[in-house]
């Protein structure tokens, strides 16, 4: 790739696992139910940025009715918008100091909080609110060391769970969550490098063990460009794996985008005034455009050009139609599709009347079509010019699509209500560096096998493991990396066990209370009773029988065995016999040793 | 600007002011006033051109001004205050009616020069802010001054009183916008002041006007329906719920801020709203109401500002109502326990002083604490010797913050055993003498 000049960055949005929110005492857990619901509006009050358009969206904005479904165990006024925030977690800055000691960013002499417009509903105040934490910063890769822009501290906004016409609904229990926001400068050199970067930068933030893991605790946008093309932000890429083939495909994109451009160049191509041709619609047989207004822009020169592909799949002619569908159409019709599947018999009379070798037309209600034809021949344009700088979004194949204009910067507006919060050398000299990743593994593999270390080391099971006193270090990862996964597999609801019980597990464990075999069976049990303790849970089920109690089972079976006794095979025969029995009951080692002495 | 003398020198030296772009070491920005109180006077705040602010702590690093042009758009942003508002779209076929400021939280804008908020945006710009009031009706818009609601005084609802009586005369119905914290003490004051043949509404907000999530929006449109309505009387109109659904039309002796931060912290106190009020223009009474008449409104604003408001609580010292007396003042409410006690057989009775000041000419108007139900001046013994051995008058189901208002009315057109007489009269809709159930905590 580096003949293409490619170059990446990354922005990584990570929770952080604190005991409260931002600005609330509310706890950072997500709920089940949501039985308040509030109905509100919001207004583009100062004005958002990088909207396709501008006056549009507030129009929109207005319309929209945000319905905002709340838990009273994880939201409380301050998240309804009822109360002004509480003073800035503490907890959530110290963890925001330790990241920008782990990524060697300089943190600023007194932290403002910013409020960062927000119309979509994601945010109940209508505001985004975000504070700098660290200046600059850097860590290394396998190619070279990846320079840090910024290091962020914000709250997380409202979970969208639908959106139906001009009703959108959200959950608050996110909303306040604190997120570390941490950029990178385009240091990122492939598209491996890219995901090596994103592995690594998730693995030093996991460093400090106060980070949320699982599913959407961690999000990353990409930002990529390529010699002659232009920043594009690619957002909503949920697996790390498919970071490379994003890449690639965008390179490709404005790779193709920058060939276009030279193609039309050579053709001296134009793109024509926007022309009313209802007319020449009216008798058509092409049911998307019949009874509608039809708009449409002559091209010059673009014959092959709307086809061709830009990306596997996806075409010039749909990067135009990205454009248009903003302004709430269906998409465009351009001359290079196929006009018999739209039943269109009027393609050549609308060449002759538009004088052009090409053509794109939008049909729909008069505002919209106007909207769309005029964002769809803004696109076009751009074809001209080169790779225009946007945001995109990740399609699960790896493909991406048109979002919006890549803003200049956000509005930000200080957040009044919060007092500035001075970061003193007493907070610093009391920041220190966690244990990093590769100490972590050498730790472990002082305990455990190469392997088991190795899955541990980046397990979601790490700072569990650390929790759990025991004097079986090995085991204990065993069952918390492969045992745990294999009974999930088995539909055993492993996930809903409090690590206090499996803490009170293994301390049990480790005590004698039950066999090493009965581990899994006693895992279903708690997992069935998870508010049970697990001491409850062994005696009743599980307790080892004694030393005494085992002798007089193995005498009750050597009795009833007599025929076995005297031959070679003695004690494989009465062993397996005893076994059967005592299973799980009791210590094979303690089993086998009685079974020898009664013989 | 509340920077170090240390800082001030330094700035003063590189001929930097507020708002210019400047160098601080390594850092460059526009130069942000120090946010004041709360934060620390030896730290330089800087917008960077990310947009964001950040404290720089100043310790002789080389500060210069940069050659350097703002980016484009922190300039813009810094510029804000100069933009263009959008206009109103104002419909001439309409009905008038006026929109009188009186500043407040919906007045409120954060200046983003120096990130402090202010109450000075205009009726014109909170009508830009929401276009629809101009389908509603046809606006006038009018000052009268730009106040947090703390600050005010009698004065002030003197002076508002006076300007809604023009305005009444001259359009359908008068929307006052206004800080919420004392909107009821104006609303009581305005109700007793007033003679009015048409509605005068009180609003305000909770989230300022600058925001998204405002709820000046609702309030403000509600509120120019009401003012068109047939409900001739002074009422608060704010937010029903917490959601932006409707409003509640409260009349103007009858309500209280219930809440210090909730959109529908106004509530009804020991009655119904007057009615719904949604945004679309339907109104739904829940009250009887004084209906919309032709005929002038008057205002009579004479008011005696020599009153207190007092609570009693366990542990008071009742030299507080000998030291009002004593200061010339001319009459005084008592916010009491429940029914209407004051310590009365305890080592510091209220009785004696009660008793003094009631035999030297100044009423002592007894409302209740609990702000749901009356006060009764006869079930207790205690009570017994208050009211009628000290001559305590009570103020029934009045809230505290009406008996108030309502007894520096009275003293300025009163005398003597009238003002008992009057304070006991239901003027404006200011004494139920029905409590229903369903009043309570509605």
């Amino acid at each position: 790739m580096k003949d293409t000049g490619f170059k990446a960055g990354l922005e990584i949005h990570q929770q952080l696992d604190t005991q409260h929110k931002l600005f609330c005492e509310c706890p950072t857990s997500r709920s089940q139910s949501f039985p308040i619901t509030v109905k509100r509006k919001l207004r583009a009050v100062a004005g958002e940025l990088g909207e396709v358009d501008l006056a549009a969206r507030h129009e929109q904005a207005r319309e929209m009715t945000f319905v905002y479904k709340a838990s009273p165990d994880t939201s409380c006024l301050v998240e309804l918008d009822e109360e002004p925030p509480h003073p800035l977690n503490r907890e959530a800055l110290g963890t925001t100091l330790q990241v920008c000691k782990i990524f060697n960013s300089t943190p600023v002499g007194e932290v403002h909080v910013m409020r960062k417009a927000v119309v979509d509903g994601s945010n109940t105040s209508g505001f985004q609110r975000t504070a700098l934490v660290g200046r600059g910063g850097h860590f290394e890769t396998s190619q070279g060391r990846v320079r840090v822009t910024n290091v962020q501290l914000e709250e997380d906004s409202a979970a969208p769970i639908e959106r139906k016409g001009d009703v959108a609904i959200y959950r608050l229990d996110r909303l306040g969550i604190p997120l570390i926001e941490l950029g990178t400068e385009p240091d990122i050199k492939s598209p491996e490098h890219l995901y090596e970067a994103a592995l690594e930068i998730g693995s030093l933030l996991r460093a400090t063990r106060k980070v949320k893991r699982g599913i959407g605790t961690i999000r990353q946008d990409i930002n990529i460009s390529i010699d002659g093309g232009s920043r594009v932000e690619i957002k909503g890429a949920q697996d790390l794996k498919m970071f490379p083939e994003i890449a690639r495909r965008e390179a490709q994109r404005q790779q193709e985008l920058l060939l276009v451009r030279d193609e039309l160049k050579g053709r001296k191509a134009k793109v024509r005034a926007v022309k009313d041709v209802t007319a020449l619609f009216k008798n058509t047989k092409c049911k998307l455009v019949k009874g509608k207004p039809v708009l449409a822009a002559g091209l010059n020169g673009f014959v092959g050009i709307l086809g061709r592909e830009v990306q596997p799949g996806r075409r010039v002619g749909t990067e135009i139609s990205d454009y248009a569908k903003k302004a709430g159409v269906g998409g465009v019709i351009h001359s290079d599709e196929d006009m018999r599947k739209y039943q269109i018999s009027e393609a050549e009379d609308l060449k002759k009347l538009l004088g052009s070798d090409s053509f794109i037309i939008v049909a729909a209600e008069r505002q919209r079509a106007e909207r769309a034809i005029q964002l769809a021949v803004g696109r076009t344009r751009q074809l001209l010019v080169g790779v225009p700088g946007e945001v995109r979004k990740a399609l699960p194949n790896g493909n991406t699509e048109f979002l919006r204009p890549i803003p200049s910067a956000a509005r930000l507006y200080p957040e009044t209500d919060i007092p500035p919060v001075l970061i003193t050398s007493e907070m610093l000299h009391k920041i220190v560096l966690p244990e990093m990743p590769k100490e972590t593994r050498a730790r472990l593999q002082k305990l455990m096998s190469k392997d088991l270390a190795e899955k541990l080391a980046s397990s979601n099971n790490l700072p569990l493991f650390d929790r759990i006193k025991t004097r079986h270090p090995e085991l204990v990862a065993h069952v918390l990396e492969d045992v745990l996964t294999e009974l999930r597999r088995e539909g055993i609801s492993v996930d809903m066990i409090p690590d206090e019980r499996l803490i009170e597990l293994f301390s049990l464990y480790d005590g004698g209370a039950f066999a090493k075999e009965s581990i899994p069976d006693v895992i279903r049990a708690v997992a069935f009773n998870p508010e049970k303790p697990v001491g409850s849970i062994v005696r009743a089920n599980f307790s080892k029988m004694g030393e005494e109690e085992v002798r007089a089972a193995v005498v009750g079976i050597i009795r009833q065995n007599q025929d076995a006794i005297g031959s070679p095979h003695a004690f494989q025969k009465i062993m397996g016999e005893v076994m059967k029995v005592l299973r799980g009951k009791a210590d094979g080692q303690m089993i086998a040793k009685v079974v020898k002495e009664s013989l | 600007m509340a920077y170090s003398k240390q800082i001030e020198a330094a700035l003063k030296k590189a001929r930097a002011s507020v708002g210019d772009r400047i160098s601080v070491g390594s850092e460059e920005g526009l130069l942000m006033p120090s946010p004041g109180i709360t934060a620390s006077p030896d730290h330089i705040v800087l917008k960077l051109d990310n947009g964001y602010n950040i404290g720089i702590k100043y310790e002789g690093q080389a500060i210069k001004k940069s050659a350097k042009p703002e980016p484009r758009l922190v300039k813009q942003e810094f510029s804000y205050e100069n933009a263009g508002h959008a206009h109103v779209r104002q419909s001439p076929g309409k009905h008038t009616i006026t929109l009188l400021g009186a500043g407040g939280t919906i007045a409120s804008r954060v200046d983003y020069s120096t990130g402090g908020a202010y109450a000075d945006m205009t009726g014109e710009d909170l009508a830009a802010l929401v276009p629809e009031l101009g389908e509603v009706a046809h606006i006038r818009f009018e000052s009268a001054f730009e106040k947090m609601s703390e600050d005010m005084a009698p004065a002030d609802w003197q002076l508002l009183a006076k300007e809604a009586a023009k305005e009444l005369n001259q359009s359908e119905g008068v929307v006052i916008t206004h800080g919420t914290d004392t909107m009821h003490y104006t609303a009581a004051a305005l109700s007793f002041m007033l003679d009015t043949p048409k509605p005068v509404v009180l609003t305000g907000a909770q989230r300022s006007s600058d925001r998204g999530s405002t709820d000046s929006v609702l309030n403000l449109i509600c509120s120019a329906h009401a003012a068109l309505s047939d409900i001739a009387e002074v009422g608060i109109c704010m937010h029903a719920t917490s959601s932006d659904d409707y409003c509640h039309l409260l009349r103007g002796t009858k309500a209280r801020k219930m809440h210090s931060s909730m959109r529908n912290a106004f509530r009804p106190i020991n009655s119904y709203p007057l009615a719904n009020i949604y945004p679309d223009g339907r109104i739904e009474p829940l009250s009887s109401f004084k209906k919309r008449s032709s005929g002038k409104a008057k205002a009579d604003t004479k008011f005696d500002g020599r009153i207190a408001l007092l609570k009693a609580y366990p542990g008071a010292d009742p030299d507080i109502i000998s030291h009002y007396v004593g200061r010339g003042y001319r009459g005084i409410v008592v916010e009491a326990t429940a029914l209407g006690h004051v310590p009365t057989k305890s080592e510091k009775s209220w009785i004696p002083a009660v008793k003094a000041a009631v035999s030297s000419g100044v009423p002592v108007v007894v409302a209740t604490q609990c702000i749901y139900g009356s006060v009764n001046p006869d079930v207790y013994t205690n009570l017994r010797i208050l009211f009628h051995e000290a001559g305590a008058t009570p103020a029934y189901d009045m809230t505290a913050e009406t008996a108030y208002v309502k007894l520096g009315w009275v003293l300025a057109h009163a005398k003597g055993d009238k003002v008992k007489e009057m304070m006991a009269q239901n003027l404006k809709g200011e004494i139920n003498p029905r409590l229903e159930p369903d009043m309570f905590l509605y």
